[in-house]
């Protein structure tokens, strides 16, 4: 439903940046103007949306626990899945943010003639998902070789880690590959099944698509027709110096490259995308579980209108005293 | 079992296909069965809460204030602002579907708007119309939806139909939490005076009498003494059971239904039992004659209101601490509301063990322990005298109740007690238990019978899971501790697994103990005779 | 909340974080000028247009390496020329030097061909024969 939609907006968006980059009097626009203003965006955007969290206040401890609560000394405790204190909480989102723990429970159920539930391991979802993430990763630090002059030693030791098998020239990059397929997977998942076809939104299959055309317009770059790079990184260091030129070396294709990055950062705080900076803040995950240890206060904690035993005792009092009860007002 | 429910063989025939048409334009339909009736007017006269009036889901017209949009939205402007959880969990979802089959009732109806991901949509929809920069430009391609009629009875439907059981929160990558979107949903809902009345009635009565059942003083005592009867005809030992006592050291705090209902009643016996056999100093009361909520399925304020008399009361009786019995959304509320919402405690004093001196230390703020905790404790430091084999004759398993189980992580002080207090202990498969438990389907105020075949859909994973430990084990009785799953998993399994029989853990433990001056037990507390006895004296010959 | 500055404190470090090329180039008085290159020490022309040459030169060196090597083929014609596929005899008869041509790109844009895994810089050939052995790779066959 939502699918074609997408696709035909991140067409019209790569048509934009090519003709954006074929036509002179637009490549200083697309090529310094909108990209400086995306990442503008995209910073603002960020702190604006973890500021606006921060700003409403949890007002209850709630953690969803996930193993043993630390109640008696000799039960075993699970500090991770159910933290009792800030390390246990950090170990927790640590497992969270770097490999997926929750996700990594994912089981798929199905239902047997019998009738019999049958819960089988479902791991694709969450092996696509960090190899995706983790890709992005490694694909974003490696670009810091065009924003950085000179190029830190870090980024060469880490294209070294990702070219290691030296395979063509440019060498291959093994997450310029293992994004291209997680994402492919993310969008064929979303295609092929039924229920998650049923959820999905426009803005599903737009941000799967903007990667897509993000990841392949570099490939295409970096392994079918070249550019110039030199060109390409005077372009990046002008924009990060905020002395943005655009040499006319620099091809119509890093154009598209560029305009569908700058939209990727323009849309990012305004959509799903900000479950990056969502994830630190969830109250199910980076809250301990030591309720009954400590009082967790809530800031808007108001008086209530409540049933007192006074009153109480008064409504029932002749039943109290039928009934031999002690009273506290005789 | 009412004559409108399917036989299970035609309830099984689920089918997950979704329909060809979008969600967001195929209004909700009303089906007999699959929905709880509204809130009587008299009840939600006597708390104050807005809109009372006769009306019914499947109306047309459901008598809605005429700015009820207006209300609706500031209520939602007002929990966006109060509950970072809220604007979270409206706003990080990546729809990855992770949750999708994690739900019961998903898995039992085959309805996608029983997805987790999308019964939160129904809220996410409406949230990016009205409070997103993308949903007021662009609202087909943001995924923004105006505010309805359909809509508000669409919410009205799958937010009461949502146990708040947390399983989807344990799968989410964000762990996004369904059962505070359906919280705050229903508060929402709540503003404009839809609601159910299995869950306001008892909310009415809870406030009024002290109780869900609306167990009036004079009725709680004749109840604790007809179990303290019934426990000398079945033991020979006469226990106390102090009602109201002052300077008592433990206010002991059960679900009403432990007093007035089957087969928890046989679980209040185990308590009496217990706390006679270690000597507990302890009282119970008339006025905080209920542990359980069920504000927790109306609103936060509502939590409140009802939760006030345990504190209240413990200071008013000048006890040290309380302890809680068995009750499942009781403890989420304890444990993770009571202290924030009615404490501080700082008349109360840290929870120790008077018998084995044990400091419970994870209680040292709120005060309060679980009575598997408490009992747990007696069994490791050996203060129990325990006769296991008077539990043969049931072999058992035991289910976590979602909330001591996703909401506090009580999960192997109850199988402590268990092994302990039986020899035929069998778990079922581990996706269906500990924090991957399986509601009962009728948690969250939505176990009455209008409701029967939505709860029997709802129940299936767990009913399946119990199938397969009677058929592989020969099990014959799931325990649990929660007063809900004790009320509706017994007509949940004769539907499903005919055979098994639902009790407290407590039942088990009240069985087990070998009580000082008792005369030879013949029969468990249900007065069945006991598996030891049943090949009459042979061993012996 | 007590939980507001560790929120802000997250976010500065990733602010921090996302903007540090800009701190960096900062320090290091980094300006978007290209690298100064050496020029081709005589001709006019390259064998194929500059523009081609800067985006891909590395496919010409490709091609040339899997003729010589694989296919034992050493001259190529392109338009009425013919040249000696070769790095260091062709290319950088005009380009000489590895350091003022090659490596001034490579290093700015942080690439590292492996050209020079088996090929020798003939700048360190000079010094005479036996420096050329003793640099002569490890079982490199075509070092001229």
């Amino acid at each position: 439903m939502h699918v074609l939609p997408a696709l035909i907006t991140v067409l019209l968006l790569v048509a934009a940046g090519y003709a954006a980059g074929r036509i002179e009097a637009l490549r200083f626009f697309f090529g310094a103007v909108v990209p400086l203003a995306a990442v503008a965006v995209f910073l603002g955007g960020i702190a604006w949306r973890v500021l606006r969290w921060a700003a409403s206040p949890v007002p209850f401890r709630i953690p969803t626990t996930c193993g043993q609560q630390r109640s008696l000394p000799w039960l075993k405790h699970a500090r991770l899945d159910n933290p009792a204190t800030g390390w246990g909480v950090l170990g927790r989102m640590a497992l969270e943010v770097l490999l997926f723990r929750s996700l990594f429970r994912n089981t798929k159920a199905e239902l047997h003639a019998g009738p019999k539930l049958v819960y089988s391991e479902e791991k694709w979802l969450w092996l696509a998902a960090l190899a995706f993430h983790w890709s992005f990763l490694i694909v974003f630090l490696r670009h810091l070789r065009f924003f950085m002059e000179p190029v830190p030693a870090f980024v060469l030791a880490l294209q070294n880690l990702d070219g290691f098998f030296q395979i063509g020239a440019p060498v291959l990059y093994w997450s310029g590959v293992i994004i291209l397929v997680a994402l492919l997977y993310l969008l064929a998942r979303r295609l092929w099944d039924p229920q998650i076809r049923y959820v999905s939104l426009f803005t599903d299959y737009f941000a799967l698509m903007l990667l897509l055309g993000l990841v392949s317009s570099g490939l295409l770059m970096r392994y079918f027709t070249k550019v110039d790079i030199v060109a390409v990184k005077q372009l990046a260091v002008g924009l990060i110096t905020l002395s943005p030129v655009v040499p006319a070396a620099v091809s119509p294709l890093v154009f598209v490259h560029l305009f569908l990055l700058s939209v990727l950062l323009a849309y990012f705080p305004f959509s799903k995308l900000v479950h990056m900076p969502g994830v630190f803040l969830s109250p199910t995950r980076n809250l301990a579980n030591n309720n009954r240890a400590r009082r967790h206060v809530n800031p808007w904690n108001y008086p209530v209108k409540v049933h007192t035993y006074e009153e109480w005792e008064e409504e029932f009092r002749d039943k109290i005293v039928a009934a031999g009860l002690p009273l506290d007002k005789e | 079992m009412s004559e409108t429910v399917p036989k299970p063989d035609e309830l099984v025939q689920i089918d997950y296909r979704p329909p060809v048409r979008d969600w967001m334009h195929t209004p909700v339909q009303f089906r007999r069965g699959t929905f709880c009736y509204a809130a009587a007017p008299k009840n939600l006269k006597y708390l104050e809460m807005p809109n009372p009036r006769d009306w019914q889901p499947m109306d047309e017209d459901w008598k809605l204030p005429e700015n009820w949009r207006e209300i609706i939205l500031e209520g939602m402007r007002e929990r966006l602002e109060k509950f970072r959880s809220f604007r979270l969990f409206m706003d990080i979802c990546v729809r990855c579907g992770a949750c999708a089959d994690k739900c019961h009732f998903y898995i039992g109806s085959g309805d996608p708007k029983n997805m987790p991901v999308l019964r939160a949509e129904l809220l996410r929809s409406v949230y990016r119309r009205y409070f997103t920069l993308a949903g007021r430009l662009a609202p087909k391609l943001a995924g923004a939806r105006d505010l309805t009629v359909d809509v508000l009875k669409e919410w009205f439907y799958y937010f009461y139909q949502c146990t708040e059981c947390r399983r989807c929160s344990v799968f989410c990558p964000y762990g996004i939490d369904t059962a505070e979107v359906t919280m705050l949903a229903r508060e929402l809902l709540n503003l404009v005076g839809c609601n159910i009345n299995w869950a306001i009635e008892p909310v009415a009565n809870c406030f009024r009498t002290g109780n869900h059942l609306g167990v009036q003083p004079h009725g709680f005592k004749d109840s604790i003494e007809f179990a303290v009867d019934e426990l000398e005809d079945l033991t020979g030992v006469r226990v106390e059971v102090p009602i109201m006592k002052k300077g008592a050291e433990v206010l002991f705090i059960m679900p009403s239904a432990d007093y007035f209902a089957s087969p928890h009643y046989y679980t209040l016996l185990g308590y009496l039992l217990l706390f006679h056999h270690v000597g507990l100093d302890y009282t119970v009361s008339a006025y905080a004659s209920e542990g359980g909520n069920f504000g927790l399925f109306t609103s936060h304020e509502m939590i409140k209101r009802l939760n006030d008399k345990m504190y209240r009361e413990a200071r008013r009786l000048k006890v040290k601490y309380l302890i809680g019995g068995e009750c499942g959304h009781m403890w989420r509320v304890i444990h993770q509301y009571m202290d924030t919402m009615n404490g501080p405690a700082d008349f109360l004093e840290v929870p120790v063990s008077p018998v084995t001196g044990t400091r419970f230390e994870h209680a040292a703020s709120t005060k309060m322990i679980h009575i598997c905790e408490f009992t747990a404790d007696l069994i490791r430091h050996g203060k129990l005298k325990l006769d296991p084999s008077r539990n043969d004759h049931w072999k058992v398993t035991f289910h976590d109740s979602c909330n001591p189980a996703r909401a506090m992580g009580l999960l192997e002080e109850p199988r402590y007690i268990l092994r302990n207090v039986a020899r035929h202990f069998y778990e079922m498969p581990e996706n269906t238990i500990r924090e991957q438990t399986f509601c009962c389907g009728s948690g969250s105020g939505l176990g009455t019978d209008e409701n029967l075949e939505m709860r029997l859909r709802g129940g299936l994973p767990r009913a399946n899971a119990v199938k397969y430990v009677r058929d592989r084990f020969g099990v014959n009785l799931l325990t649990c501790i929660c007063a809900i799953d004790k009320a509706t998993l017994p007509p949940l399994l004769d539907y499903w697994v005919p055979g098994v029989e639902v009790a407290g853990v407590h039942e088990l433990v009240g069985n087990a103990l070998v009580m000082e001056g008792e005369k030879p037990r013949t029969t468990d507390l249900r007065g069945q005779p006991l598996a030891s006895i049943q090949p009459p004296e042979v061993t012996h010959a | 909340m007590r939980d507001r500055p560790w929120i802000l404190l997250g976010l500065v470090a990733f602010l921090g974080l996302i903007t540090f090329p800009i701190w960096y180039n900062q320090a290091a008085g980094t300006t978007s000028a290209a690298p100064e290159l050496q020029k081709a020490v005589k001709g006019d022309t390259c064998i194929y247009p500059t523009d081609y040459m800067r985006a891909s030169h590395m496919d010409v060196l490709m091609r040339w390496r899997d003729e010589v090597v694989r296919n034992d083929k050493r001259l190529v014609k392109i338009g009425d020329k013919t040249y000696n596929m070769s790095l260091t005899s062709t290319c950088m008869d005009c380009h000489t030097s590895k350091a003022d041509f090659c490596d001034k790109c490579h290093n700015y844009a942080g690439v590292k061909p492996y050209c020079w895994d088996c090929h020798v810089d003939p700048a360190l050939l000079k010094g005479g024969a036996g420096e050329r052995a003793a640099l002569r790779a490890p079982g490199g066959q075509h070092v001229d």
